[in-house]
């Protein structure tokens, strides 16, 4: 390993100039399309434009749109429901998901299949899997009233009507979804646990439950984390589901703060409101990125820090 | 390894739960798409269908579900392949190069990749509409490219990271160029990263929806995420149309994701993003 890093230390500048041109492309790319849209939402946050109204022009108003943010009783709704969902979704992921990583680290037979079986939620789009579950909560024809209820159909129940169950309905279809994900995050902090530390524990007479509690969960809380940002940051940008799903109803009850930016953005036209709304949503999740990129653990970024 | 008689039940509980609860919503979809008309409108539901394949004939041939599924594979296909053009020569650069500032580059690709799509889309699509690329697969194409650019590189550079220097130390003092190297050195031994960061790649672009509902809005143009999210009937919700168009747009992926399941999940716990 030192020799091999005394061998390469000495780079030449040519070498250094095809590096940065072949990083170039990919720079401009993402600086034209994620970059500079996002610098330039911030400077609509702070204009008034409306999309219907082009004689007003867009004034610049400075903090006001920000301000009616804050006093907007539908927006404080959204983001009661948005912090409610990321809550339920979460915990339930980050739970399933460590079940399942267990799960699918052991070895047994058939191991490959049961694993590809579990990416299937994964790998759904998320519109079929919204679609999916609308049709699953149907207060007719769905499966879930068929298998609570079966052919009792006075008691067949309108999930989507409701408007908590509406809310448990996108939890439960997110959670399908994405826990497989969570899984597999927590998966890879499962497999750099070396076997030695369970051999180790099973000779001193340590019980499955012991190794559990004494010894994988304190050496998964990494990965654990890692989890728990990435599917907070996650669900917190929900949409399709709400989309498909319910577009935000019954009433207000699953209109999401990303689904009330969208309305108000791309549907009434309010352009610069319905911007600072997707403002907002963004600096909360860039402040949880900050803390997930200094989480990550990457031999990438290691061999760098050296 | 040997497992006491509670282990076995509970590991083998464990794998039966998860893998019906993964599946079972599926299956009904697959069961509602077989069935008669007048069985998906049957209260209670019926648990098996009869095998009837009208609404796959309806969706392909009255609908627009074909146009829906050539829209999604030109997208995806384009994105794929301009994403892995620029994100291989990046990733490697990143990977082995030394250049200053890599970790912050890398880091901030990390960023990039969470940002939420809405904050995005707003500017996108005015310079689409000022470039007249509304409505057209290159207007998607391109925005699809920068979003899953940020996954593509930290895979490819993942796995260029793990290759053994002693090939790129070789093929320099043959007087190779850090070019001419990354060609005929390491490309061929990066097949199966590429791979991954190809398969990653055209899932996210199969599956996206947001972007795809404001830069395609002309029916004829819709991707398939768009076309079954939009699915009406004119009188009540066409459920089995619907069933039939998801499981023609999930079928590929389940293909994919059968064959490829290893170097997925390798895949996407490189730099833990998600695809």
């Amino acid at each position: 390993m030192h020799m091999q890093s005394l061998t390469r230390a000495p780079r030449t500048q040519a070498d250094r100039h095809t590096g940065r041109l072949m990083i170039l492309p990919m720079l401009v790319v993402v600086s034209v399309f994620s970059l500079y849209p996002a610098v330039d939402s911030f400077l609509l946050s702070l204009h008034r434009w409306f999309l219907g109204l082009p004689s007003l022009g867009r004034p610049f108003v400075g903090l006001d749109n920000y301000r009616e943010f804050l006093q907007d009783p539908i927006a404080h709704q959204a983001l009661l429901v948005t912090a409610g969902f990321v809550l339920a979704s979460t915990a339930l992921e980050l739970l399933l998901g460590l079940g399942i990583a267990l799960v699918i680290h052991e070895h047994f037979v058939g191991r490959g299949g049961v694993r590809a079986a579990i990416l299937v939620p994964w790998a759904i789009p998320t519109v079929v899997a919204s679609q999916m579950w609308r049709f699953l909560a149907n207060d007719q024809y769905g499966a879930i009233n068929l298998v609570l209820f079966g052919d009792d159909i006075g008691a067949y129940v309108p999930w989507l009507a409701d408007p908590w169950s509406a809310f448990g309905i996108i939890v439960l279809a997110d959670v399908w979804k994405t826990s497989s994900f969570a899984a597999l995050l927590i998966l890879a902090g499962l497999q750099l646990i070396p076997d030695d530390l369970y051999d180790a524990a099973r000779v001193d007479g340590a019980t499955a439950w012991q190794r559990f509690w004494h010894l994988t969960l304190p050496l998964l809380k990494p990965a654990l984390l890692t989890a728990l940002l990435f599917r907070t940051i996650d669900a917190f940008r929900v949409f399709d589901l709400v989309f498909v799903m319910t577009q935000g109803g019954p009433g207000d009850a699953t209109q999401v703060i990303q689904f009330y930016g969208y309305k108000t953005l791309f549907t009434e036209g309010r352009v610069g409101y319905g911007t600072t709304i997707s403002v907002t949503v963004f600096v909360v999740i860039l402040m949880l990125s900050f803390l997930y990129v200094r989480m990550v653990g990457s031999k990438l970024l290691e061999r760098r820090a050296t | 390894m040997t497992r006491t008689r509670g282990e076995h039940v509970l590991l083998w509980g464990g794998i039966l739960l998860a893998v019906g609860g993964s599946l079972f919503p599926f299956l009904w979809l697959v069961s509602t798409s077989l069935k008669s008309p007048i069985y998906v409108e049957a209260i209670p539901p019926t648990w098996w269908p009869d095998g009837s394949l009208v609404f796959y004939r309806n969706v392909l041939f009255e609908h627009r579900l074909f146009d829906y599924m050539i829209n999604s594979a030109i997208v995806a296909g384009s994105t794929t392949g301009l994403a892995l053009l620029v994100a291989t020569p990046a990733a490697y650069a990143l990977a082995r190069l030394r250049l200053p500032g890599t970790a912050w580059i890398l880091r901030g690709l990390l960023c990039v990749a969470m940002f939420p799509q809405i904050v995005i889309a707003g500017p996108v699509w005015r310079m689409l509409e000022r470039l007249g690329g509304l409505n057209t697969h290159w207007g998607l194409v391109l925005p699809y490219v920068a979003l899953t650019l940020p996954l593509a590189v930290w895979i490819l550079a993942t796995f260029f990271n793990d290759l053994p220097r002693e090939l790129e130390e070789a093929a320099s003092i043959d007087g190779c160029t850090t070019g001419q190297t990354l060609m005929y050195v390491m490309l061929p031994l990066a097949v199966p990263g590429l791979f991954t960061a190809a398969i990653l790649t055209f899932i996210y672009a199969w599956n996206e929806f947001f972007f795809a509902l404001l830069i395609l809005t002309d029916p004829a143009k819709h991707t398939l995420p768009v076309g079954i999210a939009l699915f009406q009937g004119e009188f009540t919700m066409p459920w089995g149309e619907i069933a039939a168009a998801s499981v023609l747009a999930t079928l590929p992926l389940i293909v994919v994701v059968l064959l490829f399941q290893r170097g997925i999940i390798g895949g996407l716990s490189a730099g833990a993003i998600k695809g």
